[in-house]
């Protein structure tokens, strides 16, 4: 089957992408640990922000794709959008856990206590479970038909949410660190630092779509599976 | 699109004469409510937390916990001997089964509110009469977003296993906004707090309403069958 072989084909792709990123990863790892100073105020548990805040930048991006793939399913109805859109999404429940258990660790020397009710923590918490709901969601739904458009529904509804309630917690009240790169003005970051953490961004992204070209390929067989099952009974 | 309205207004009415008729959901609704504000009234030490302290938050939980009750309901009638297919069989516009079901919703919503609010009033010894006006309006406002939000989604889980479950577990994150605004507002309503100080989240209530109602009328047509 010309599927099958070219989800195969995918899945090995995708593993020789993860490898590389892996290798990556170690590199940033040294980089972080040896060749950049650390912080003067914050010590060595500043030294987790170039896993934390890059794994962040995944886990929303990962959700914003599946969103956005909801959207583009719906227009076009390709089934194809839908298996990607599924497995952008539970990647980023991978990306989400490494957030959600590295910055209390961070937190607890820096902040005094593991967590706290602040814009971005909270947003992040309920995105994450929204997208376990989404994943179980999935799990229930029997016609595959039905259940992209499912998806499809709650990544879009996802997207729009996100703004509201960060805006929630932000009028609640906000400890965590402002953007330090991210913000109108120059980074205020210093030079050696910014380096590391752009170099542990573009690694992540790579993380990222060898996991998602694994997943999705995973997806393909599993359809293919379906449909095999479903044309001999 | 007065054929859409008239038939909005049929489905509601149908939803209402049905629920007049047996009386069941509504009744363990408002029982359910009381007994929510009668539970939550013991979840805290009473020489640390004065009454006026959880109020605005018991409020909100149940009416929380009351919505989510009777928005489970709303389609579950529908799937009774496939009535669904019949409403679908209708030349009746499909908004308008959007448009039905959340004006029966937030008719039922707002009954609950409207015999669970007097209670909380009695139960929890708050001063309120005075602010009555200010306080529908919040409420009404994020009574909209409940139901908006609660109408799309039971529509959708009613079509799977589980319904049951699964609606708190895809409600809740999206009632995070409204229900924080809803307490915050109500806790300034009580103690007296400038204007000024609320006016962040009416507004945001206020957005998320027109946001809400919008994403939810588009996608509805959506998660019906072609």
């Amino acid at each position: 089957m010309n599927r099958r072989d070219s989800a195969i084909r995918l899945a090995r792709s995708g593993r020789i992408v993860t490898m590389l990123s892996l290798v990556l990863l170690a590199g940033i790892y040294v980089r972080a640990l040896v060749f950049t100073p650390i912080e003067r105020t914050q010590g060595a548990a500043q030294k987790i922000f170039y896993v934390h805040v890059p794994s962040a930048w995944c886990a929303f991006l990962a959700f914003g794709v599946c969103g956005l793939l909801g959207i583009a399913y719906l227009w076009l109805k390709d089934r194809r959008m839908d298996l990607l859109a599924s497995s952008s999404a539970e990647v980023g429940i991978a990306f989400g856990v490494i957030i959600l258990t590295t910055g209390p660790i961070w937190g607890k020397p820096i902040w005094g206590h593991w967590w706290t009710w602040d814009a971005r923590l909270t947003s992040t918490l309920f995105l994450f479970l929204l997208f376990v709901g989404y994943l179980v969601l999935r799990g229930v739904v029997t016609d595959p038909d039905l259940r992209a458009r499912f998806s499809a529904v709650i990544g879009i509804m996802g997207l729009v949410l996100i703004p509201f309630i960060h805006l929630t917690v932000y009028l609640f009240r906000t400890a965590h660190p402002m953007p330090i790169v991210l913000k109108p003005s120059a980074p205020s970051l210093p030079n050696v630092m910014l380096v590391t953490l752009l170099l542990s961004f573009g690694v992540f992204t790579l993380l990222y779509v060898g996991f998602l070209m694994q997943r999705y390929a995973l997806a393909i067989l599993r359809d293919v599976r379906e449909e095999e099952l479903a044309n001999a009974a | 699109m007065p054929s859409v309205s008239r038939a909005a207004l049929a489905i509601a009415g149908k939803d209402i004469a049905i629920e007049w008729r047996t009386k069941t959901a509504i009744i363990s609704g408002l029982v359910f409510a009381i007994l929510v504000l009668a539970i939550l009234y013991f979840s805290r030490d009473p020489t640390e937390v004065s009454d006026l302290a959880i109020a605005p938050g018991t409020l909100w939980v149940t009416f929380t916990f009351a919505a989510m009750l009777g928005l489970n309901r709303a389609f579950l009638l529908e799937r009774e001997r496939r009535a669904m297919d019949g409403l679908l069989l209708t030349p009746a516009p499909r908004s308008a089964i959007f448009w039905g079901k959340f004006l029966g919703n937030l008719m039922f919503v707002g009954t609950i509110e409207a015999v669970s609010l007097p209670l909380f009033v009695l139960f929890y010894n708050v001063p309120l009469w005075d602010k009555l006006p200010q306080l529908i309006l919040v409420i009404a406002m994020a009574t909209i977003a409940f139901v908006a939000v609660g109408t799309l989604l039971s529509a959708m889980v009613v079509r799977t296993r589980h319904a049951e479950l699964m609606l708190p577990l895809l409600l809740l994150p999206f009632l995070v906004p409204p229900l924080v605004g809803g307490v915050q507002l109500t806790a300034s309503l009580l103690n007296n707090r400038p204007l000024s100080e609320v006016w962040g989240w009416l507004k945001l209530i206020g957005a998320f309403d027109i946001a809400f109602v919008t994403v939810a009328a588009l996608l509805f047509e959506v998660i019906l069958d072609e």
